[in-house]
């Protein structure tokens, strides 16, 4: 009955999230200000039906009710509570739901913190949204209902597939999804702007908050994603260039895009219809990203569904709404004032440059990606597209933009002085490579590409820092001035610095451990020992041991540096009884930003066994950068303009505005 | 110098050898066993989802592995183990898809998006600033203006 509940929920969203899809937008024509409030009532409705039928979901994963089908093939009465919650998103259909319900979350926060925005502007808004979750909903009562039933319930689930059964699941996908979705708004503000035919500083106002929040999230999911593959894969790759990986790489690479044109408009009025059409590509690609993993044509890792239908599905609501805004965009555009003057030589110019090098680096993953698939479609022909090519023309596209990263905030606005930011920037050159050098030697005899890789990433930390420096003016005033004047500083200025900071940071971790990581395949015996990184790994045994639904042989290690015994570590390799699955569980040791990596081989006839160790040297930078670019994300979010930037509620007008924004 | 520069961003940003080769497998000479790796690291693994055979457990990457230690320590160059690997399995075993016809698209159009969009976002700067703001003054306007400064002088 409680699952029926959940099911009934579902339908109800579905109606009222299309009474949301189609009122207010008559209301927003007729100037009809009751048939504009549906829209808030309606969003808010909506959201709470989507919730009720997920806590439905929840319940019956919870409970192990296999009498659902969607429970029966994707978990089981005896696996730890936690992964009985997230693998409710574990499997296509519930994470369809999740992707549901966190779009109508952003509907309701726009309903419900919206009452700032112009009446027509909020309505058209949320009857975009809707048309978003009416047709996402409708593909799950349609194609991947989680809430089918089973006639004779079986008495035991299939599992959960055991490289899911990590904390990890529970994280990454609801995170991942914030930001994916989260662009969701932004894609519903332009096509509202094109739809009333005006742009005006409010709407910059308000995407860019969105853009930042959602590009927080997203950064997080990567992220998180990636440290989750690290660590669960027990071969210590951090990023494979996998189509899912980059399935969410793109729409992050377009969001970072459109987070910086956003700032052009906010500040200067200037680039408006292509940050209009920025914000349409950036959910685009979310919703082809959607395709990608969902629809099953490719399979990878990731991919848990394959059935065509869902594909097509999909593919259709891709059309509708990447073809259906990109035609108002190109019968609107034209209508749209293009404002703001400046010189190619300008913060603004900086900006357009980092665009134009971000979404080539998107349309470069994309092509990639897709190619491939296209091929062979059209063809026959089967090709590779692997991490050698992402790697080399990904890395190309970068290069100038690291560089030229720290130049960006140093630029005037309208017009800037790039022999003046040079200069400024020099003491920032020279301390990127003086760190560069000391860690070269530091290692000594990794590749001299090494060298400049990591100068590059010192030189955009300090940089970023050169920027807040010159802000305080330490050095012609006294210290508490400047201390004065810094924490006077707007604080996306600090925001931007810390992204920025993070970038370098990301960048010096990635050089590091892919010049300097060592590697040592050895076999082992209890008792023998190997060195690995300056340390000393010894083997001590095996031991074996059985998980609530997995047996599991574990190799202890002792590991000493010096003769003096520092940590040890456990290196398990599971095997997961109801999927008949093996999965490793590495042993992972962190020494300050270094990690040392133990994953466990076959054992060998003799009683030993065969043990991979590498040393990754400041490995966690990879990480940590992604952490100062969301708390750079998360501090330029609090900034008060953004707070109470949002113009006061505009006055009530008895017709609607329809000319041109100036 | 492009290509050097290729080389360097490929070494600046490549996937570390990775952990699947076992220790039987290992040549004896350093320098081979390093090719072999390198090597690895750009052959498809057939059957797995978009990993090297170097990356791999499976059977067949085992096989393939050994394969290419075996041309190698018969002294073929990386290029002769790579054109026989490709004349045995086909081209999709190669992760870097080769610079050829039906490839052009794919190494072209980073190439030509990136000179494109910069052509006219030139274009698009220069038309703007080269444009007058606003509209000239009417005669009358003109007229009041000067109206105006003479007052104030």
């Amino acid at each position: 009955m409680i699952i029926e509940l959940g099911h009934y929920a579902l339908v109800l969203a579905l109606a009222t999230s299309l009474l949301q899809a189609v009122l207010p937008i008559i209301g927003a024509l007729r100037n009809d200000r009751a048939l504009m409030e549906i829209g808030s009532v309606a969003a808010k409705a909506t959201f709470l039906l989507v919730a009720l039928s997920f806590g439905v979901l929840t319940y019956a994963h919870v409970t192990s009710d296999f009498s659902v089908q969607n429970v029966w093939e994707n978990s089981h009465s005896q696996i730890p509570l936690i992964y009985k919650f997230s693998g409710v998103w574990g499997n296509h259909e519930g994470s369809m739901l999740l992707w549901v319900l966190i779009l109508t979350f952003f509907s309701a926060l726009v309903a419900v913190f919206g009452d700032n925005l112009p009446e027509t502007l909020k309505a058209n808004v949320l009857a975009v949204q809707a048309w978003i979750a009416a047709a996402f909903s409708l593909f799950i009562l349609l194609t991947s209902n989680p809430f089918n039933r089973l006639l004779d319930a079986p008495g035991e689930g299939r599992d959960l597939n055991p490289v899911l059964q990590d904390i990890g699941l529970a994280i990454h996908p609801p995170l991942l999804y914030l930001g994916y979705v989260g662009f969701s708004v932004c894609f519903s503000f332009a096509a509202a702007a094109l739809i009333e035919g005006r742009i005006d500083a409010a709407w910059a106002r308000w995407v860019r908050p969105w853009t930042l929040a959602a590009w927080t999230c997203l950064t997080a999911g990567i992220s998180m994603g990636s440290y989750w593959a690290y660590y669960e894969l027990g071969w210590g790759g951090w990023w494979f260039w996998d189509p899912v990986e980059n399935a969410s790489f793109i729409p992050w690479l377009a969001g970072t895009a459109l987070l910086h044109s956003a700032l052009v408009m906010e500040k200067r009025e200037a680039l408006k219809i292509w940050t209009v059409l920025l914000a349409i590509m950036t959910f685009s690609m979310s919703l082809l990203g959607t395709f990608l993993v969902r629809s099953g044509v490719l399979t990878s890792v990731h991919a848990f569904a394959t059935d065509p239908t869902r594909g097509v599905f999909i593919l259709i609501i891709l059309i509708l709404f990447i073809g259906g805004a990109l035609s108002l965009f190109a019968f609107r555009a034209a209508h749209l004032k293009a404002g703001g003057l400046f010189a190619p030589m300008s913060r603004e110019g900086a900006l357009v440059l980092n665009n134009l090098i971000l979404t080539t680096a998107a349309a470069t993953v994309l092509i990639g990606t897709l190619y491939p698939l296209a091929l062979e479609a059209l063809t026959g022909t089967k090709i590779s597209v692997g991490p050698p090519f992402f790697n080399m023309t990904f890395g190309l596209l970068m290069l100038p933009l690291l560089l030229a990263v720290p130049f960006g905030p140093l630029l005037a606005w309208k017009r800037g002085d790039l022999l003046g930011a040079g200069q400024r920037l020099f003491a920032a050159v020279a301390f990127g490579l003086v760190v560069g050098s000391a860690i070269y030697y530091a290692q000594n005899g990794g590749p001299v590409m090494a060298l400049f890789g990591i100068a590059l990433g010192a030189y955009m930390i300090a940089g970023s820092l050169t920027e807040l420096f010159l802000r305080s003016g330490l050095g012609k005033v006294t210290g508490a001035v400047a201390l004065r004047r810094v924490s006077g500083l707007p604080r996306s200025v600090f925001g931007t610095a810390l992204a920025h900071i993070g970038l370098g940071v990301t960048l010096i971790g990635i050089v590091a451990v892919t010049a300097f990581e060592s590697e040592y395949i050895v076999e082992m015996k209890p008792g023998m020992t190997t060195d690995a990184g300056g340390y000393t790994l010894r083997f001590d045994g095996l031991r074996k041991g059985n998980g609530p639904n997995y047996s599991e042989e574990s190799g202890h290690f002792t590991i000493s540096r010096a003769g003096v015994d520092v940590a040890e570590a456990w290196s398990s390799k599971r095997f997961y009884t109801a999927r008949q699955m093996p999965t490793t569980e590495a042993g992972i040791r962190t020494f300050g930003l270094s990690q040392l990596y133990i994953s466990l081989g076959d054992g060998m006839a003799d009683g030993g066994v065969v043990v991979r160790v590498w040393w990754k040297p400041m490995i966690l930078c990879i990480w940590l950068g992604t952490l100062f670019m969301m708390a750079g994300g998360a501090v330029s979010l609090s900034d008060r303009r953004l707070r109470v930037g949002a113009p006061a509620r505009a006055k009530k007008q008895k017709k609607p505005v329809l000319e041109p924004a100036q | 110098m492009i290509r050097r520069l290729l080389v360097i961003v490929f070494l600046l940003l490549s996937f570390s050898p990775a952990f699947a080769v076992n220790p039987d497998e290992v040549l004896a000479d350093p320098a081979q066993e390093a090719r072999a790796r390198a090597l690895s690291a750009q052959l498809r693994c057939m059957v797995c989802q978009n990993q090297s055979i170097d990356d791999s457990n499976a059977e067949l990457a085992k096989d393939l592995r050994l394969l290419v230690r075996e041309r190698i320590t018969n002294g073929d160059s990386d290029e002769a183990v790579i054109a026989y690997v490709v004349s045995r399995y086909g081209e999709f075993v190669l992760l870097t898809p080769r610079f050829e016809g039906k490839t052009l698209i794919l190494w072209g159009a980073p190439v030509v998006l990136l000179l494109a969009g910069a052509a006219a976002m030139l274009v698009a700067i220069r038309r703007r600033t080269g444009k007058a703001t606003g509209t000239a003054l009417s005669a009358d306007e003109q007229a009041r203006l000067d109206a105006v400064l003479r007052k104030s002088e």
